[in-house]
């Protein structure tokens, strides 16, 4: 039998339906890899045992159950019954925690599922455990947790991206097929660039946002992450649709056929053919490793020679994107934040016996640095006399950045390519002392965001040894033929050498002297201050 | 600190010095549940935090739904008060940090608040004043700090069961001027709340709750004075009582000398004063903002007609159509409108007896009804039992048409009132009818003349008041059933005449 981790969920689900693999063996396995090797990835921040376990029994029942009933039984149950899939720590999970990667969540356990999380049981899914983030999401590689950085496994020495990090070193590191991130400014598809994985923020309003810890509430996105694009569309299928508890949900229909992406390479190759893409001269920016440069115009090449029509475009308020995001996301944050304050739940000092002065203690020692930050941020832009010159200013901006990507519509473009990163995953600790670096890695992904776009970044080969992400953005409501694009990418290169490479360093994760990514971290900021560090979410 | 006088008195300083007065009036909507959450809305003697749920409690990841029907409150009470209803709205973040306040930011209305400029007119001992209405504007509540001791520790518990209950906001322009205009314009805001049915708008449990601001500048100076904030003012009385108080404390300090500082004062029942809460130095940056996760409410105008055709009769209109229509007098047309169940008695008999004297029938209801339905003398200790339209006016037109006497008419209404017979059965029971004939009236009138001979002498000597014994004398001798206009007459005539 082969190793069960490595199966993708569009492979686990027909094997789960005809009774040969139990979901029970499936999540032993892949608990038994993420037990063995959280020690020296730190991407997990909660392994769910029992839970996940009964879960799969259960799964297992409803599988035999439904065998028992008939085809037509069978064939109702979501593709994902019976599968492993992890969470980031800000999706609410009734009676488990939901930390957000911060200290001021410690101890705190939600009372509700989030909406996510209501339809991943709904469908039979298996949650596996919750991964690690940035706190809150603030951040572009997941070492602004409050429990220490995760690893990448492709290179233990280098960061997963972020805020999604450990989602996204979890599925690459095969612990689970599938992961649940959130994506504010790139949160998803950079850490899958940066780990080699699919990772895709959907359209504003295609999944609830109840029960996620947010961030700023107009970007926020729940989204997915996989091993390739049949498996993210069926995990997007999953958790989308229209919610009445979230007023900014859409009641737009969900593609059923999502869950039907083609598995003969050559019919997903054929949806190229005569598709015309954007290619924004603004996103090839200053800065950007030639490695990434070079493995993205190859793609756009591959897909021009499969039948696509290829053109470069121009998105001229491109610049201004991390200018206005660094405006709006941290105004939103302030407020969003400010009800961590020791009184209802989480972490607190009491010891003033003052409640103003708690507040304080409270909320300096609870919130880490780049936190801090951006509450200040934001609290500054939103203040008398300062909020039209910033936040309103920023909201303008905002309109003329999706304005831009009306007209590429609007010119008959059914997708835009760029690069996801514009670098490949650097080292632990590398940017830590350097927050506008930090920040310029979400250029790419940030004005996706703004525009409340859907995007997926997909696997586009290597530069040193390292992943490339070729990040596909699409209309609104367009993830399905955005990720039919995608998958007729993967089809194109489905023989290129470099997709069998498993990441290199997954190896060195299971032996138990491998440093945690805490102690790589220490050894790589000493003498660096720890507190100047960015990244957006 | 200058010694106030007492709220009652006119002081001098007050003919120098003319009051600013602008009123912030929050109503909790009737709904069946909370403004952004399921929870229900029947709070009151509830246990602690028993009425909560994640979203009132701020959770992690909770997110508001918007309750249509607080909503259509305020759109109702948009146009019950002839404001601009906006065409788009939209909701903002008020962000503060305070215990009560679980999300560390209340949303509420900033810039596009439902209804803006309007106006209520109502009577005061003055004639009609009209203030104009800022504007209305929905909000939900925080939850409730309480103050205790627990083991010999002071601690401070919150109660989150009034979080997001649903809260109006009106706010009036600085146009009132006396603490009755102040008084009367909450009394006519709370009439219309509660003909609308937005709010039962009752001062003593907070569903409605009335803060005023203060200022004073001398008569003829165009600029506003320093504004002081009253709160805590739990009745209508308490109202004009802190306000009063308040403008003869400042103006007797200006004229003093005496700087007025910003301010938020409380009214002290039991001293009958307001005493200092704290500073309003500066004004609180509450740095609002839109709220991200509501998108604007558009009100359609298939909404907005819907709402407006389902309004009832407003007191103002009910008002005139009962002076102009059935000749009320202005303060009979005021009681029946401020008081829906006499009123729905009232138009309830109008409808049932065809030729009912209008006027003869709103005396019944403000007269009879309403003492017997406080629970007045002979109204069984406010048991009382319901009044039926129809007997009503049935009985009023046995009065009407002299059929029966006022006094017995009264002894009818009142065991209807208590048993819910009808006024026929009574009547007869009772042997109840009018003696309007003239030679019966005139035996009984003899037969009281030679038997009160004092009387006679009395009014003969000039005591016109003792025609009135002897009315009283006759009718007794009648068992209540002589008419006493004709008794009356009569009586004088053979008074007069024998002289
Ligand atoms: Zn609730």
């Amino acid at each position: 039998m082969t190793d069960l981790t490595r199966l993708h969920a569009h492979e686990m689900s027909p094997l789960l339906r005809v009774g040969e693999v139990s979901s029970r063996a499936l999540t032993e396995a892949h608990l038994a890899a993420a037990e063995r090797q959280n020690h020296s990835l730190n991407a997990w921040l909660v392994i769910y045992r029992t839970e996940a376990l009964a879960q799969a029994d259960a799964a297992d029942r409803r599988l035999a159950e439904a065998r028992r009933t008939g085809p037509a039984a069978l064939a109702a149950l979501h593709p994902l019954c019976g599968v492993p899939v992890g969470l980031k720590d800000l999706v609410s999970v009734k009676g488990g925690q939901a930390t957000a990667g911060s200290k001021i969540l410690a101890g705190y356990i939600a009372p509700f599922d989030s909406t996510v999380t209501a339809r991943l049981r709904q469908a039979g899914a298996v949650i596996l455990g919750k991964t690690n983030m940035d706190e809150f999401a603030m951040g572009s590689s997941t070492e602004h947790s409050a429990y220490g950085p995760t690893a990448n496994p492709w290179d233990l020495t280098r960061v997963p991206g972020g805020s999604s990090g450990g989602s996204a070193a979890a599925v690459a590191a095969f612990h689970v097929p599938l992961a649940i991130g959130t994506d504010t400014g790139g949160s998803i598809r950079q850490p899958a660039s940066m780990c080699g994985v699919v990772g895709m923020r959907p359209t504003y309003g295609r999944v609830s946002r109840y029960g996620i810890v947010a961030f700023a509430s107009s970007l926020d996105q729940i989204g997915p992450f996989g091993r390739d694009v049949r498996d993210a569309a069926i995990l997007l299928h999953a958790v989308s649709g229209h919610d009445r508890r979230d007023a900014t949900s859409a009641p737009i229909p969900v593609p059923p056929e999502l869950l039907s992406l083609p598995d003969s390479d050559d019919e997903a190759a054929s949806y190229l053919r005569g598709r015309r893409i954007a290619l924004p001269r603004e996103y090839f920016v200053e800065g950007m490793e030639p490695g990434v440069a070079a493995r993205v115009r190859e793609a756009v090449a591959a897909m021009q020679a499969a039948g696509a029509k290829v053109e470069e475009v121009s998105l001229p308020h491109t610049d201004y994107g991390l200018a206005t995001y660094y405006i709006i996301a941290p105004a939103e944050c302030s407020s969003n934040l400010a009800r961590y304050d020791g009184v209802k739940y989480g972490f607190a000092d009491r010891s003033s016996g003052e409640f103003i002065a708690d507040y304080l203690r409270t909320r300096g020692a609870g919130f880490g640095p780049e936190v801090k930050r951006r509450i200040m941020l934001g609290t500054y832009a939103l203040s008398a006399g300062y909020y039209d010159a910033y936040y309103l200013k920023a909201q303008k901006v905002r309109t003329l950045i999706k304005a831009d990507f009306d007209a590429v519509w609007a010119a008959g473009f059914d997708s835009i390519c760029a690069p996801t990163s514009p670098t490949v995953a650097f080292p632990l600790g590398a940017k830590l002392a350097d927050p506008v670096a930090m920040y310029l890695i979400d250029a790419c992904t940030l004005p996706v965001n703004m525009a409340g776009l859907p995007g997926v970044s997909v696997p586009a080969g290597l530069s040193d040894g390292l992943p490339v992400g070729l990040q596909i953005v699409g209309a609104p409501w367009s993830e399905l033929s955005m990720l039919r694009l995608a998958r007729a990418y993967e089809a194109i290169t489905a023989r290129a050498t470099w997709r069998a490479v498993e990441p290199a360093e997954l190896h060195l994760t299971d032996d138990p002297t491998t440093p945690s990514p805490a102690e790589r971290m220490t050894r790589h900021t000493q003498g660096a201050s720890a507190t100047g560090s960015g990244g957006q979410a | 600190m200058t010694a106030a006088p007492a709220a009652a008195g006119k002081s001098a300083a007050l003919e120098r010095y003319e009051a600013v007065i602008g009123i912030e009036i929050h109503c909790q909507l009737k709904t069946v549940s909370k403004m952004f959450c399921g929870c229900s809305t029947e709070i009151d003697g509830a246990a602690p935090n028993s009425h909560c749920c994640p979203v009132c409690l701020g959770l992690p990841g909770v997110l508001p739904t918007i309750n249509r029907t607080a909503v259509e409150w305020v759109l109702a009470t948009g146009f019950a008060i002839e404001a601009t209803v906006a065409p788009t709205t939209r909701w903002d973040r008020k962000n503060y940090f305070y215990p009560d306040l679980p999300k560390g930011y209340q949303i509420s209305q900033y810039q596009l608040p439902l209804a803006a400029n309007g106006r209520l007119t109502f009577d005061t001992s003055e004639g009609p004043f009209t203030v104009r209405v800022r504007r209305a504007h929905l909000e939900e509540d925080t939850g409730r700090l309480i103050h205790d001791e627990l083991g010999g520790r002071r601690v401070s518990l919150i109660d989150f069961n009034r979080s997001g209950m649903p809260l109006m906001e009106i706010v009036t322009e600085p146009d009132i001027r006396t603490a009755e205009q102040a008084r009367r314009y909450a009394e006519e805001l709370r009439l219309l709340m509660r003909t609308i049915g937005a709010s039962d708008a009752e001062m003593e449990n907070g569903q409605m709750r009335v803060e005023a601001n203060v200022s004073i500048r001398p008569r003829g100076q165009e600029s506003f004075g320093t504004r002081v904030e009253v709160k805590n003012m739990n009745s209508m009385r308490a109202v004009e009582r802190a306000i009063a108080y308040e403008i003869e404390r400042q103006a007797v300090a200006v004229d003093a000398g005496e700087t007025i500082h910003m301010e938020t004062r409380g009214w002290d029942e039991a001293r009958q004063s307001t005493y200092h809460m704290r500073p309003k130095e500066e004004e609180n940056d509450y740095r609002y903002f839109p709220e991200p996760d509501l998108p604007p409410l558009l009100t359609s105008p298939e909404w907005l007609a819907g709402i407006k055709a389902r309004l009832p009769e407003l007191p103002s209109v009910r008002r005139v159509r009962y002076r102009e229509a059935f000749g009320l007098s202005a303060y009979d047309a005021d009681v029946l409108v401020n008081d829906a169940a006499a009123a729905a008695l009232f138009e309830g008999a109008l409808a049932a007896g065809a030729g009912v004297p209008a006027k003869l029938l709103a005396n019944w209801v403000t007269g009879e009804y309403m003492r017997l339905a406080k629970g007045g003398e002979g109204s069984g200790g406010g048991a009382a039992g319901r009044v039926d339209a129809a007997e009503l006016a049935a009985l009023v037109k046995l009065v009407a048409g002299g059929a029966i006497s006022g006094t017995n008419a009264k002894e009818v209404f009142g065991e209807h009132f208590a048993s819910g017979a009808g006024v026929a059965s009574i009547v007869k029971a009772r042997g109840f009818r009018q003696i309007s004939d003239a030679g019966a009236l005139g035996a009984a009138i003899d037969q009281v003349l030679a038997a009160n001979p004092a009387a006679v002498a009395d009014y003969r000597a000039g005591k016109a008041a003792a025609v009135g014994f002897l009315v009283g004398q006759v009718m007794k001798a009648t068992r209540g059933q002589a008419n006493a206009g004709m008794v009356q007459t009569a009586l004088r005539e053979r008074l007069d005449k024998a002289e």
